[in-house]
């Protein structure tokens, strides 16, 4: 006999058994679909969450302002030096020139400053450059590593740096990492315990449903079915409550991410949940799909295989 | 082609269920296995399908000994041997014609083989109407006909009746005896298990009577004496 002609009886068969036994499917299909609804929304808050973490770290930078009488060589000398420290995300450069234009556009209605600056005859504006660092408790590191360098030097031709601005800072940035790593932790523990114990639920309610079949598979057995042929029909079962599950979840996402996005965007700054949802569909569906039909497969596998004996 | 060989069983409990029994029975024979409840009879027939294992002693089937049989000579030997329950054990989310088909098909049958082979072993038990009725819409002795011809479909070598007709009024008892007859007139070994004196008187055959897990008595042509 054919693998073919096996599979489609399988197939039959788990297509069968679904709808045969609708109220099981049914119960199945609805704890399903809050665990999938779980592990959707633990995602997003996930990418929500990270996103904002993202945002808060990216206004952390560690500034080096420099004497207005440092070279723009010299200075980009320094940029060069501190880029080659591994902790370094990103360094920004301002000239002279860029500092000034700054200042005035900022100042554009205060004509008293203005008037002040213009008498100056040269520019008294520093370089300085904006330094990033990739984790926020890198930035203590990096200061103390400027610090050391010969420009930062109290006297000599080589001094000028004329201040790290990461001491006036330190506090703040110390306590914002120390936020942001809590809620990094804490958010992967809460989410890993709603993922954990809605998969255990989803994964008993099967049991449960297959329990019910418990007399029908030991016929099986003694009919002389293979262990792979009374267990297969389950297993399409399960996957059906899998992506019939996913296929709610999904569906659902839709007018709850629509409803959510001016107030998660207000809420969280620039994170917006419909349009994580619409950019991030194909990563979603696949994410829910798998998961729904992995867990109902291997959810009946298991189950079946405690009434199969020799 | 069956052999006990100084077979016992003890439970769990340490109930004994089989107590040093040896028996054979030879091909196209109809043996019925009398005695009380609790005497060791569906102990005897689930140890021939390997639905539990002898403590000490072997079964053989076909001079092979049934513990040493790998998992998929088992599945070979359980569609080589028809089965009967006194529950019927029918499949409940299936219909009658899946029920057997589901045998059929657990034997690698073809789809045609199964197309014509469903409604002719269907009309053997005159059940022929019934093909798409579901086993609760059925009554005791017409579940009980198609539990019979779920185990005969595949042509089995042996059929085992554990208590047919326990749950059946006189007249589907006495419907079941007389197909199980003819099936041992085509040449089907069979082994009946029951407590119904007259089953036992009509058909007339070899008779094995146990108590407390041994056999006691043992007639080529008996008749139910307890």
């Amino acid at each position: 006999m054919g693998g073919w002609t096996n599979l489609k009886r399988v197939g039959r068969y788990g297509l069968i058994g679904f709808f045969r036994n609708g109220f099981v499917s049914l119960s199945a299909i609805f704890i399903m679909t809050i665990t999938l609804f779980v592990i959707a929304c633990m995602t997003i808050a996930g990418a929500a969450l990270s996103s904002t973490l993202e945002q808060l770290t990216q206004k952390v930078d560690v500034n080096v302002y420099f004497l207005t009488t440092a070279t723009e060589e010299e200075v980009l000398g320094v940029k060069r030096t501190i880029e080659s420290l591994p902790e370094v995300a990103s360094i920004e450069y301002t000239s002279r020139e860029v500092a000034l234009e700054r200042f005035r556009e900022r100042h554009k209605n205060d004509q008293l400053t203005l008037q002040a600056l213009d008498e100056l005859e040269e520019n008294p504006l520093g370089a300085s450059l904006a330094i990033q660092a990739k984790d926020t408790n890198q930035y203590e590191s990096i200061a103390r590593f400027i610090e050391s360098l010969p420009a930062a030097g109290n006297s000599g031709e080589e001094h000028i740096i004329e201040k790290v601005n990461y001491y006036q800072n330190k506090t703040t940035i110390e306590r914002l990492g120390s936020i942001i790593d809590t809620s990094r932790t804490f958010g992967f523990f809460v989410a890993g315990f709603f993922v954990i114990a809605s998969i255990l639920i989803a994964f008993n309610t099967i049991r449960l449903a297959i329990y019910t079949s418990k007399e029908e598979i030991n016929i099986m057995r003694l009919v002389g079915a293979a262990h792979w042929y009374v267990r297969g029909p389950f297993v399409i079962a399960g996957i059906l409550y899998g992506i019939v599950s996913a296929v709610i979840v999904l569906v659902a996402l839709y007018p709850i991410s629509l409803y959510l996005s001016a107030s998660s965007e207000k809420f969280f700054g620039v994170f917006n949940t419909y349009e994580y949802f619409t950019s991030n569909f194909p990563h979603l569906f696949f994410l829910i799909m798998g998961t729904g039909a992995l867990l109902g497969a291997f959810s009946s596998y298991l189950a079946v295989r405690r009434y199969l004996k020799k | 082609m069956i052999h006990y060989d100084a077979v016992s069983k003890i439970y769990g409990g340490g109930t004994i269920a089989l107590d040093n029994v040896t028996l054979a029975i030879e091909p196209g024979e109809f043996v019925s296995i009398v005695g009380h409840s609790g005497a060791g009879k569906t102990t005897l027939l689930k140890l021939l399908f390997a639905e539990e294992y002898p403590t000490e002693g072997s079964v053989f089937f076909d001079s092979r000994p049934v513990q040493d049989f790998s998992y998929r000579e088992l599945t070979h030997l359980r569609r080589n041997i028809g089965m009967i329950f006194q529950d019927f054990r029918l499949l409940p989310t299936k219909n009658v014609y899946e029920n057997i088909a589901f045998a059929m098909e657990a034997a690698g049958r073809s789809d045609g083989d199964i197309a014509a082979d469903v409604p002719y072993v269907l009309d053997l038990v005159d059940l022929g109407e019934k093909m798409w009725s579901f086993p609760k819409e059925l009554s005791g002795g017409e579940q009980q006909r198609v539990a019979i011809a779920r185990a005969i479909v595949n042509q089995p070598d042996v059929l085992i009746a554990d208590e047919p007709t326990g749950n059946l009024d006189p007249i589907n008892t006495y419907e079941v005896v007389q197909i199980l007859k003819k099936i041992n007139d085509l040449g089907t070994t069979v082994l009946l298990t029951t407590h119904n004196r007259n089953v036992v008187d009509s058909v007339g055959k070899r008779v094995v009577t146990m108590d407390r897990g041994k056999i006691v008595r043992d007639d080529p042509t008996g008749h139910y004496t307890l």
